[in-house]
């Protein structure tokens, strides 16, 4: 069925991709949200724009990154050959930044001063403190209470770009509350505030906003893998969250019907032991946060704590297009617990060299699982959404080392 | 008719401004809800906004976010909420009942399943806050054949376009927001306020109510000047959390408050 769907044409105008996504907001940041969708409609072709946005990729980002043939870790596993978008070489660490600079030239044109924006692990709020300290904007991060407990090192850096981190106490102190809060923020603040949210979720435009500055993972890896070795890829392979990396790496390969795609949660300890973050894979539809989604909620609707070795994926939502394409069965959904994560953090580092996040070793813990069921003709794309040096001290914790 | 329009035409009748209090069901204690409820009837409440909790209230400031959460802790729910409203019915078929809430929780039960129980309870009225026009007549459809109100809110940043289109699909009466922020923000200018409402009922003949940001009698007064009706939520919040532990001093104490305004309201 889904042969037939032509991906770029969603979401529609209003942002449903299906019944998921929309606009389900109080009427306080109804306009808000329509001044930001003008602009976004206004500048998202202009030529102008666009070259600005480029230039900052190239120049300060240091795109395009490398795809990278994971030679040895291939052989190890015995299977697909494995390569490696490298997403952990952009200017502070993580995909995250390929948004900021987008948003945040955005909110420049908007006439905006002041930015805001929601963290959970921290790789957003650092990325959107460097596009404030580069333009000279103001900038307030809200993170959860736990968060900054279980992030100094973020936390930290953000305070060193300048940005004030706003703890935010209410409800499970995490991210889901961040995001709560910013969006209290941007309701009383909403003349000169631009909120900068860090994934594909929240009310429309956002969905679709973040996605179109994330694509640029995926059309890089797509041309690389035509340039370089004359073929799409088999299969790819992303963690999900909220999903940005993933949709920015499956979007342009989704009407390449042959690509099959797979996305990665949080299993946590297990699903089955309810602490985990699994929303597409173990929750139900509801609305959260904006859209209609994916949640992970009790019998009553109220939204419940999620568990992850990642804080970066500690979210009970997900991406509204991710829900859709898991309905339709275009993507699959799989998760991986905190103990294969960690595996698949030695693994890479030890083969191969590079220190991953703990969010891209979910990723990786499932290629170790797909790439020897698969032959040595065929490839794997898997996402290296971040580096791991924000993680080592949750690593070495665990494994009883005191840094 | 439903109870909302009948109470708005009573009132008017007899020249006098609805007041509208908001609790949140369950707070601080489950047990408490429905004896408050009659208190705020007996003291002159016209028509009551009882909060539906959730746990991510994301337009709500921290009194309303620490009531749900209050009200979470010990156990109340959507369901829990109907059976309430079901409970204050036995003894008061008039007062009109609004539920004021968020989607997920009604998206959770199920829309055919929330409103026919809240029919069943003799629910009135269903403001649900994330839940603007856009995304509505998939809830609102069935709550207004069940003979149910929906209510929509109008902030200060909504477009004359946008608030005409509003009121076409709105019942009972329109909620105007009367700051930008969260609900219990700083306090508001009525000025401003008289000037949107002016400009709202060139779009509508529902009745306007205004809340977000009212604390006190003579500022219940001045709203009451210029509105059809007035809503109050944190400051009784706020009252209820600090006086959780003596039901009694906190029903008492509510009570004044609301009399309180009530009569300024009225003198106004």
């Amino acid at each position: 069925m889904h042969n037939k769907v032509d991906f770029s044409q969603f979401p529609d105008q209003r942002g449903h991709f299906g019944r998921y996504g929309g606009r389900f907001v109080a009427e306080t940041l109804m306009e808000a949200l329509h001044e930001l969708d003008e602009a976004w409609q206004n500048y998202r072709n202009d030529p102008e724009f666009l070259a600005e946005l480029d230039a900052d990729s190239a120049h300060y980002v240091g795109r395009p990154t490398p795809l990278y043939h994971a030679e040895h870790w291939s052989q190890r596993l015995g299977g697909a050959q494995i390569y490696l978008k490298r997403e952990d070489l952009n200017h502070t660490g993580a995909h995250k930044i390929n948004n900021t600079i987008g948003q945040a030239l955005l909110a420049k044109r908007m006439g905006k001063t002041r930015l805001i924006a929601e963290t959970g692990a921290g790789q957003h709020g650092v990325a959107s403190a460097t596009v404030a300290a580069r333009l000279g904007m103001e900038c307030v991060v809200y993170m959860g209470a736990e968060d900054i407990q279980r992030q100094a090192l973020n936390v930290y850096r953000m305070r060193l770009l300048g940005a004030t981190v706003q703890p935010v106490t209410s409800g499970s102190r995490t991210l889901k509350d961040a995001l709560n809060e910013a969006l209290r923020d941007w309701v009383a603040n909403v003349d000169d505030t631009f909120y900068m949210i860090g994934t594909v979720a929240g009310p429309h435009p956002y969905p679709l906003m973040v996605r179109e500055f994330q694509a640029v993972i995926g059309r890089e890896a797509r041309e690389q893998m035509l340039t370089d070795y004359g073929c799409l890829p088999d299969a790819l392979v992303a963690c999900v969250g909220g999903g940005s990396n993933a949709i920015g790496l499956f979007h342009p390969f989704l009407n390449d019907a042959e690509v099959v795609m797979y996305g990665v949660e949080a299993a946590g300890s297990g699903i089955e032991t309810g602490h985990h973050a699994a929303t597409l894979c173990a929750g139900r539809p509801g609305v959260l946060h904006g859209n209609r989604t994916y949640l992970l909620n009790d019998a009553d609707g109220q939204i419940i704590e999620t568990h992850s070795v990642s804080a970066g994926l500690d979210y009970p939502g997900v991406g509204p297009e991710h829900a859709w394409l898991k309905d339709m069965g275009r993507a699959h959904y799989v998760a991986v617990t905190d103990d294969e994560a960690l595996r698949g953090f030695h693994d890479l580092t030890r083969i191969e060299g590079i220190i991953p996040a703990l969010e891209s070793s979910h990723a990786l813990a499932y290629v170790t699982k797909l790439a020897p069921t698969m032959g040595p003709d065929q490839s794997i794309v898997v996402n290296l959404s971040g580096r791991g040096d924000k993680d080592i001290y949750t690593v070495a914790r665990l494994e009883g080392i005191q840094l | 008719m439903n109870r909302i329009t009948r109470r708005f035409q009573e009132l008017s009748r007899t020249g006098r401004k609805a007041l509208i209090p908001y609790i949140t069901a369950g707070d601080p204690r489950p047990e408490l809800t429905v004896p408050m409820l009659h208190t705020l009837v007996a003291a002159g409440a016209d028509i009551i906004e009882l909060g539906v909790p959730f746990s991510d209230p994301m337009a709500d400031g921290p009194v309303i976010q620490k009531a749900c959460e209050r009200a979470l802790t010990h156990g109340m729910s959507l369901r829990g909420v109907l059976s309430l409203v079901r409970e204050f019915r036995q003894t008061d078929s008039e007062t009109p009942l609004v539920l004021m809430g968020y989607l997920n929780p009604v998206e959770s039960l199920g829309y055919d399943a929330f409103v026919a129980g809240a029919r069943d309870a003799g629910v009135d009225g269903v403001l649900t806050v994330d839940l603007p026009p856009e995304e509505a007549a998939e809830l609102a459809e069935p709550l207004k054949a069940a003979g149910i109100a929906t209510i929509f809110l109008l902030a200060p940043t909504s477009s004359r376009e946008r608030i005409c289109h509003t009121a076409e699909l709105a019942q009972g009466y329109l909620y105007y927001v009367s700051l930008k922020g969260v609900t219990g923000s700083a306090a508001i200018n009525v000025a401003e306020v008289a000037e949107k409402l002016a400009m709202i009922r060139t779009c509508t003949d529902l009745p306007v109510g205004v809340g977000f940001g009212i604390k006190d009698p003579p500022t219940a007064a001045a709203v009451a000047k210029v509105a059809d009706a007035v809503v109050v939520g944190s400051t009784l919040v706020a009252k209820m959390a600090e006086l959780a532990d003596d039901p009694e001093r906190m029903r008492h104490e509510v009570a004044q408050l609301v009399a309180a305004m009530r009569q300024a309201m009225d003198q106004a």
